[in-house]
Order: C-alpha cells, then structure tokens, then sequence
C-alpha cells in the first residue's frame, strides 16, 4: 500500500487520449506522481505507456488531430497542464523529456545543454557556462567532456550522447523528468549507469520513466504502473508489485507468462 | 542420387548440406543476372558521359583559338577576331545577381512555410502538385508571362531586373522542392528534442531546420542558378538585346550612397543569347566565337555544381543521423 501521506507532483486524472485516427490509446488513467520518486510505467508493446508520458510535456500536440480528455494536474500551483489555456511550451519548460535513442543535436556538446537556456533567451556567457557544466556534471558527463565541450556531440559514445540529453534536460531545473525506455539503445554497462544517474536525480526531482525491462522497472524505480489496452491496470510500490501483485494480469506480465 | 539437371530452386526445407553442389549452381546462377545488370548499367552511363564527353571537346577544339583574356574584356564587334564577351557575360552575372535574390528568399521561405507552418490538407496537396509541375512548365512559356506580366504590365522594361526576375520564377519550383526535401530529411527525433526543452516553432526552425537543411537548399539553389545560366529561349522572348557595345551602369558607384539601381532597368545580353547571335551569323568566324562561349557556359555550370556538391559534403560533414 502506498502511504498516503507522500507528497504528489503531478497526478493525472480520468485521462483520455485519441490519436487523429480516432484510436483511443488511454482509457481513464488516474495515476499520481510521487515528489522525488521515480515511477516506472510498464506493460507490453501498445499498451500506450509511452502516450501517457508523451502527454505530461503535450508532445501530442506537435501532431494535428490529437486529442486528450481529462486532466494532469501539477503541484503545488494547481495548474491543470492539458487545459486549453496553458501553452504546451510553458509545460516543456516545467517537464523535460530524454528520449528512447539518444537525439543529440548535430552542434557541440556545449551548445547541445545550452540550448534549453538560449531558448529561454539566458546569454550571459558566464550564467551559460556554469550552468552548462552543472547540468553535464548532474549527468555525470563533466569528466569525460571538460575538455572537449566544442566537440561535436556526435563524437561521443552512445551511452555518452544519453547521457547529454539528460544534461540537457537537466540544465534547465525542471520539476519533472519523463525518460522514454531511455537505455534501450545502450549497451549494459551504459544502462547501469543511466540507472545510476536516475537515481541520483530523484534528489533533485520527479521521474516518470517507461521502460520494456522489467528489472529495469524493479532496479530504479520507487513505483510500478502495470498498463494494458490504454488502461492503468495496477498501480503499487515496485516491491510490492514485483512480489505480491494484487491481480493475476500483472502477475503474469512480470512473470513473463504472458507479454 | 539423380543425375539429372541440379535442383532449380534451393530446398527449403532438406538441408543444404546435402544439396551443396545444387545449391552452389543456383547461386552461381543467381549471380549471373548481377553481373549483366553491372554490364548494362555501366554501359549506359558511358554512353551518356561520351556523349557529353564528346560534344564538349567538340567546341573546346572548335573554340579554343578564342581562350583568352580579350575575348573577355572585348565588346562584341562586327569583326569576328576582335568581338567579345564583355557585355554577355556582365549581363549574365547581373541577371543571375536578381535571379539569386528573388529566388532564394521566396523559394526558401515558401518552402519553409509549406513544409512546417501549412496545415496538411487538400489544399496544400494542391499546391504541392502544383509546384512539383511548375518545374516542368517549358522556360518560354515563363518569357510569355514576363513579357505580359514583367514588361507590359508591370512596365519594367527590356531590362536586367526583368530577366532576372523570369529565371527567379523559373527556378523557383527548383528551389521550394530542394528546401522542402532537404527539411523532410531532418529526423523527427531532432525536432521533438528541440520542442522538448520548451523551444517555439520559430526557435525550432530557425536554430534546426534551417541549420541542418542548408546544404541541400545551398544545392539546389546552385543547381537551379546552373540552368538559369543557360536559360535562353525565356531571355530572347521578353526581349533582350543580341548586340550590345556598352556596360550597365555599375551596381556600386564612388559618391554616397555608393549603391546605384540603374543597372536594374538597363538594357542587356547574356552568355547563351551573344551564343546565339554569333551562331546565326553566315561568316565560320563567328562560329568559333559560338563555340568559345558555348564550351565557357558548360565550364561555368560544371563549377557551379561541383561547388554544390563541395559544400554539402562539406556541411553535411557535420550533420549525422
């Protein structure tokens, strides 16, 4: 039983979501978000864990014809971010995104964490280095970048280049970071120390991250969301789910009977 | 054991150990079709390089008593051996100067707003086909409508601005479709990362679409500036003149504001039309003049688009994905 006194993020309630083809991919999901957690989505291919995260930053949007119902509301402000009213811009700024392969810009390495501190029109040199070497640091990057910060990100290694776009979604402090099966195109050791670094994060703020590896799931994360068909079909702590799951789906999921 | 002809398919399902020596014909066989395909693909491409090959050497050997600095720097002339490119080639550098500044602000945004900002829907279908014809839209049909619309109606003249402007509508479509493949070719992930740390659709396109598409719209430009160049049925039909013996006033002047627009609406020739001219005339002599500016184009355009394809290896260097 999760203990209702923790502290919510965010927390999404009776969501809806209709691709432009008409699919409804969420059915009804209310799930919370625990303040400096790290809740796992998982489920099997389709069962729109990554549409659920895709609507915390409005991703959809960039997409004619989508459509969401419901709502995902932020604390402590109360701002329900699928309104109509709130510009899907002021969310990408609240929430940051990594993604599921490593999406460096073609710039520097410097330029590429930089970049979420241009847009939001920071220049001073000074303010952008040491926030830049903050956020490669918060990723634990700085010691194998230090010295080649104008190098192309794509000199890097892809568990590197990973780790730069969660500098880079790290440089601008935001109050949750969603990963999308972030390690899937890494190699094992890159993995743990992305799992690593998610760990070391949470300090700081609230992660939401799908992930097809289900130790992953048990490794990281503080909470398991067990999806299927759109819907949420069990939400627990992840010891919990993992030993004693309340419902015999989820059990053969994680059993791998069935998935 | 049969001693029959080999199998003629592998077998699916019996191993293919048992088969070896079947299996080995059949891929011997199967390699056979590479192996004329490569004899016939290289065939026709060295009967479309000599072909080239061939008539380019003609007007070099036709042409090249005139391979000097005087056929540069010489006005044309009523003596073959004394006329010139002087006044062609300046017009054909000014012309093409209009052509690249119509063209390449007009094509590229317009290219950029069908491809980020238009809602998709019949409509921008429409426009799409209708661009993609326009590249097909013979050139003189565009002298046609200069004359109408450029010359008559607009009455800008006989003059450098509206050629200019002609081969900057007829490369247009060149232009709009080289931008637009050149930004579809950029991966959604890079646009979804930029969106993602909270960047406007104008932040977007200008710090990423039109950064990583530079080098193909920079091709396309230069190809399309390539065959402007050559372009010559447009030119005669609005009107230029086919013997000129004096300079457009210059663009850049010694008094303030040192920029002049005469030269805008001053009459001109350029490369393909003192071609022509020379090419009509009776007297051999000119025609070695033809051929000596016929084989300068075809130098010019190979440049140019072996510049092009310098400058996107150069950039796309950079850029992988």
């Amino acid at each position: 039983m999760i203990n209702p006194t923790t502290p919510i993020k965010a927390e999404s309630k009776d969501l809806n979501f209709f691709y432009s083809n008409g699919m409804q991919a969420l059915k009804s999901v209310s799930m919370p978000l625990y303040e400096n957690k790290i809740t796992a989505l998982i489920g099997p291919s389709g069962c729109g864990k990554s549409t659920f995260l895709r609507c915390f930053n409005r991703m959809h949007d960039l997409y004619p014809g989508n459509k969401y119902q419901g709502q995902i509301v932020m604390h402590p402000d109360n701002t329900n971010i699928l309104e109509n009213g709130v510009d899907p811009i002021e969310v990408r700024m609240r929430i940051s995104m990594v993604f599921q392969k490593p999406n460096p810009f073609p710039k520097s390495i410097y330029e590429n964490v930089a970049y979420g501190l241009r847009v939001r029109g920071v220049s001073n040199k000074r303010m952008l280095d040491d926030k830049v070497e903050e956020a490669l640091k918060g990723a634990a990057l700085w010691n194998e970048a230090k010295d080649r910060l104008q190098d192309l990100a794509f000199n890097l290694s892809g568990g590197q280049q990973q780790r730069l776009c969660i500098a880079r979604a790290l440089a601008t402090d935001p109050e949750i970071m969603l990963f999308d099966e972030p390690t899937s195109a890494l190699d094992p050791i890159a993995t743990a120390n992305i799992e690593e670094l998610m760990s070391e994060l949470k300090q700081k703020l609230t992660i939401l991250v799908v992930t097809h590896n289900m130790q992953q799931a048990a490794r990281v994360s503080d909470y398991t969301a067990y999806m299927y068909l759109g819907e949420l079909m069990e939400y627990d702590e992840t010891t919990t789910i993992f030993t004693r799951p309340s419902r015999k789906e989820t059990e053969d999921y994680i059993t791998g009977k069935f998935g | 054991m049969t001693t029959e002809t080999p199998v003629l398919q592998a077998p699916a399902t019996a191993s293919v150990l048992k088969n070896l020596d079947a299996v080995r014909a059949m891929i011997k066989r199967h390699k056979l079709n590479d192996y004329i395909f490569s004899v016939i693909g290289l065939l026709a491409l060295v009967m479309a390089l000599l072909t080239l090959l061939v008539l380019f050497s003609d007007l070099v050997m036709d042409g090249y008593a005139r391979f000097n600095l005087e056929f540069l720097s010489e006005f044309p002339s009523r003596r073959a051996a004394k006329a010139g490119l002087l006044s062609a080639w300046v017009g054909s550098a000014l012309v093409m100067l209009v052509t690249f500044l119509t063209a390449v602000p007009m094509g590229v945004a317009a290219g950029l707003y069908l491809e980020e900002y238009a809602p998709k829907n019949w409509f921008s279908d429409l426009i799409e086909i209708n661009v993609t014809n326009l590249a097909g839209v013979p050139s003189i049909v565009y002298g046609l409508l200069a004359l109408g619309l450029f010359v008559y109606i607009l009455g800008l003249g006989q003059s450098i601005l509206t050629a200019g402007l002609t081969l900057g509508l007829l490369i247009l479509p060149i232009v709009i479709v080289s931008t637009r493949e050149s930004i579809r070719a950029i991966p959604v992930a890079i646009r979804e990362a930029a969106y993602a740390v909270g960047a406007t659709k104008w932040q977007v396109v200008y710090d990423h679409v039109l950064k990583y598409s530079q080098g193909g719209i920079l091709t396309g430009v230069i190809i399309g500036m390539a065959r402007a160049l050559g372009e010559t049925a447009p030119i005669i039909t609005i009107g230029a003149l086919t013997f000129i013996a004096f300079l457009p006033p210059s663009p850049v002047t010694d008094v303030a504001p040192f920029i002049n627009f005469e030269w805008l609406s001053s009459g001109f020739t350029v490369l393909p039309i003192q071609m022509f001219n020379w090419l009509s005339r009776p007297d051999h002599a000119f025609h070695i003049n033809a051929a000596a500016t016929g084989a300068l184009i075809i130098i010019v355009t190979l440049l140019m688009n072996g510049t092009a394809i310098y400058l996107r290896y150069k950039i796309r260097k950079n850029i992988k994905w």
